[in-house]
């Protein structure tokens, strides 16, 4: 009896140290809600809580395949460009008239093909990915705006707009965000593939002698980024009723930023998708709490900064100590 | 590894710049001149002064993703203090070059002293000083500056740009610095085998503050010619800065992961891209054309010192 609690408050342990970094940013959200909900009842209302989560949906969908990337050993630095340019190819089908799955799914795919030549370049060449996707983001933020000159795509069919529907009065964008991190983290926790992606980063050349593919594995999960990256762009490009054609402005550090905060070592090796997706939440709680504490939007950054900059020492430092 | 092998990707980038020099002057006519080019040089100073510096910290096998935040802030920094501190504009000069420089010497800070990778230590500052620059500033731009100031950006001393005068000596004393002296060979030996370089009672960490200085230093000099040139200050001065220093010195040759790399190399590096953005914007290919092209290139040669690297063994 008693050794089954203590092996019961033994495993409670190692999880609770196993997703250290997720429970702190959970608590940090509970904690800004309960503060700012107490200066400002505001904040907790409906509408503000529904814009926070579903507003900022895509770029946590978007953080998940990010993490995957970087558990794996890899970055993509032209990721908020990608978005931009499958935003404008969704919307750019819709409104051409070709069926709303095809504008769902064709862009999607070409997330997914682009990623995959990507993560074929990297994994047989060993070009570091952080150069590639640099070239990357030159070669898609240009085509983008040469492509489009800059013109916004309006008049999307309302059939098409999958981001504001709603289902108990929650926006669809909601159930994206939970659903696939749900998935995201059982899939890397329980696949062969999932487990793969983390041994590849720990250590690639013990993965090869595990008899793992390392460059197919880096393949895939390029691919995969791309499949989130995708579903990000759909979100992104059905939210408002214009799809601006260019790239939000420093999407790619927020999507990073988000993994890295969430606990995802830039190391490689470690990091949960549930992290990247609380921190994802975090951003945006925070950017909202500013507004309604009264002060200027245009501070937001430079407390992120300071946000991220924190959590990265208190990392090292608890790392230093362990040792 | 001998200097000839060094200088391998160095030979193949100087004849790809003579080659894009050359079809360019084809294309069109107003390339090739003397006033095009020096103006072409005036705009790739900015970017060139921080280059110098990314090159020292690349071949550490660092990176520094904050030079744009820091150009910005000090830019910022320096109208706020002129404007609203009420401090004379030298003064005011010097100030803000100090604050940027103190920037740089954050990073390095962070770097060596909690050892932070240097990719997410200056991707948290890229949002502090970017953040702190737009808070300070509240988005207002400072503009008014009197005209003897617009010298450092838009003066001339014997007929060439004065922030290409700087350029010219501030390269000169990076490939000095980097190429002949224990400091250089430091930087080289860190980026090779770090825990070595340790061993072999290199100061490592000091170098690297040294350099993480530096290039704070670096883009607060850029931050004075930028708004000298375009006359006013932005809180969004520099922003995208980093990847265009990223990739005109991977593109000279400069190694990713560290240990390899010359200032002749980045050099190089910045030429052609700006070569290439100015000379097709003349033969007619629109702006955002010419990133693509730049993408191209930089995969495209960095492809090609891979399969170079292969062929030899390596």
């Amino acid at each position: 009896m008693t050794a089954a609690a203590s092996i019961g408050r033994s495993n409670f342990r190692r999880f609770l140290g196993g997703y250290g970094q997720e429970i702190v940013v959970l608590l940090s959200i509970i904690l800004l809600f309960i503060v700012v909900g107490a200066v400002n009842g505001r904040f907790l209302s409906d509408n503000n809580i529904n814009s926070i989560f579903a507003g900022n949906a895509y770029i946590a969908v978007a953080a998940i395949g990010m993490t995957m990337l970087i558990i794996s050993g890899h970055i993509d630095v032209s990721v908020g460009s990608l978005i931009g340019v499958i935003a404008t190819i969704a919307g750019t089908l819709a409104v051409s008239g070709y069926p709303i799955w095809v504008a769902w799914t064709v862009p999607i795919l070409f997330g997914m093909v682009v990623n995959a030549g990507v993560g074929a370049l990297v994994a047989y060449t060993r070009i570091p990915s952080i150069v590639v996707t640099l070239g990357m983001l030159s070669i898609l933020k240009g085509g983008l705006i040469s492509a489009t000159g800059g013109s916004w795509i309006t008049d999307m069919p309302p059939g098409f707009m999958i981001a504001q529907m709603r289902l108990f009065n929650i926006p669809s964008a909601v159930y994206f965000m939970v659903v696939l991190t749900i998935a995201a983290a059982l899939f890397m926790r329980y696949t062969d593939f999932g487990r793969a992606v983390y041994a590849v980063g720990g250590n690639i050349e013990a993965a090869r002698a595990a008899g793992i593919n390392p460059e197919r594995t880096v393949i895939g999960v390029f691919a995969l980024h791309g499949l989130f990256a995708g579903i990000a762009g759909i979100l992104f490009a059905t939210q408002l009723q214009v799809i601006q054609s260019t790239v939000p402005p420093n999407l790619e550090l927020t999507v990073i930023t988000a993994s890295v905060i969430g606990g995802v070592s830039i190391l490689g090796g470690t990091g949960t998708v549930i992290g990247s997706t609380l921190a994802a939440i975090l951003f945006a709680c925070i950017g909202s709490a500013l507004i309604f504490l009264n002060v200027s939007a245009y501070w937001l950054r430079a407390v992120l900064g300071l946000l991220i900059l924190a959590t990265v020492l208190a990392d090292m430092i608890r790392r230093r100590r362990s040792k | 590894m001998t200097a000839s092998k060094l200088l391998r990707h160095e030979t193949i980038l100087a004849l790809l710049t003579i080659l894009a020099l050359i079809v360019l002057a084809f294309l069109s006519d107003k390339f090739f001149t003397a006033e095009n080019l020096l103006n072409q040089g005036r705009l790739m100073s900015e970017v060139g002064l921080v280059a110098l510096a990314m090159t020292f910290v690349i071949v550490t096998g660092g990176i520094d993703l904050s030079v744009g935040s820091i150009l910005g802030l000090t830019a910022i920094l320096f109208g706020v203090f002129w404007q609203n501190v009420g401090m004379a504009l030298p003064v005011a000069m010097v100030a803000a070059i100090a604050c940027g420089t103190l920037a740089g010497f954050g990073n390095g800070f962070i770097i060596t002293r909690f050892n932070v990778p240097p990719l997410i230590a200056t991707l948290a500052t890229l949002a502090l000083y970017r953040g702190l620059a737009e808070g300070i500033s509240q988005a207002r731009s400072v503009r008014g500056y009197p005209e003897w100031f617009f010298f450092f950006g838009q003066g001339e001393v014997l007929g060439v740009p004065f922030q290409l005068w700087i350029l010219g000596v501030a390269t000169l004393i990076a490939a000095i610095i980097l190429g002949m002296t224990p400091f250089g060979r430091a930087t080289y030996a860190i980026g090779a085998n770090e825990t070595a370089a340790r061993f072999s009672g290199i100061r490592v960490n000091a170098t690297k503050l040294w350099i993480y200085t530096a290039a704070g230093f670096l883009a607060s000099l850029a931050a004075i010619v930028f708004v000298s040139r375009v006359t006013t200050t932005r809180s969004d001065m520099g922003t995208g800065l980093e990847l265009d220093v990223i990739t005109g010195v991977v593109l000279g040759g400069t190694s990713i992961f560290g240990g390899r790399g010359t200032i002749i190399g980045t050099a190089l590096g910045l030429i052609l891209i700006q070569a290439l953005k100015n000379g097709l914007a003349l033969s007619g290919v629109k702006g955002d054309g010419t990133i693509v092209v730049i993408g191209v290139v930089l995969i495209g040669a960095i492809l090609a010192g891979a399969i170079f690297d292969k062929n030899r063994g390596g």
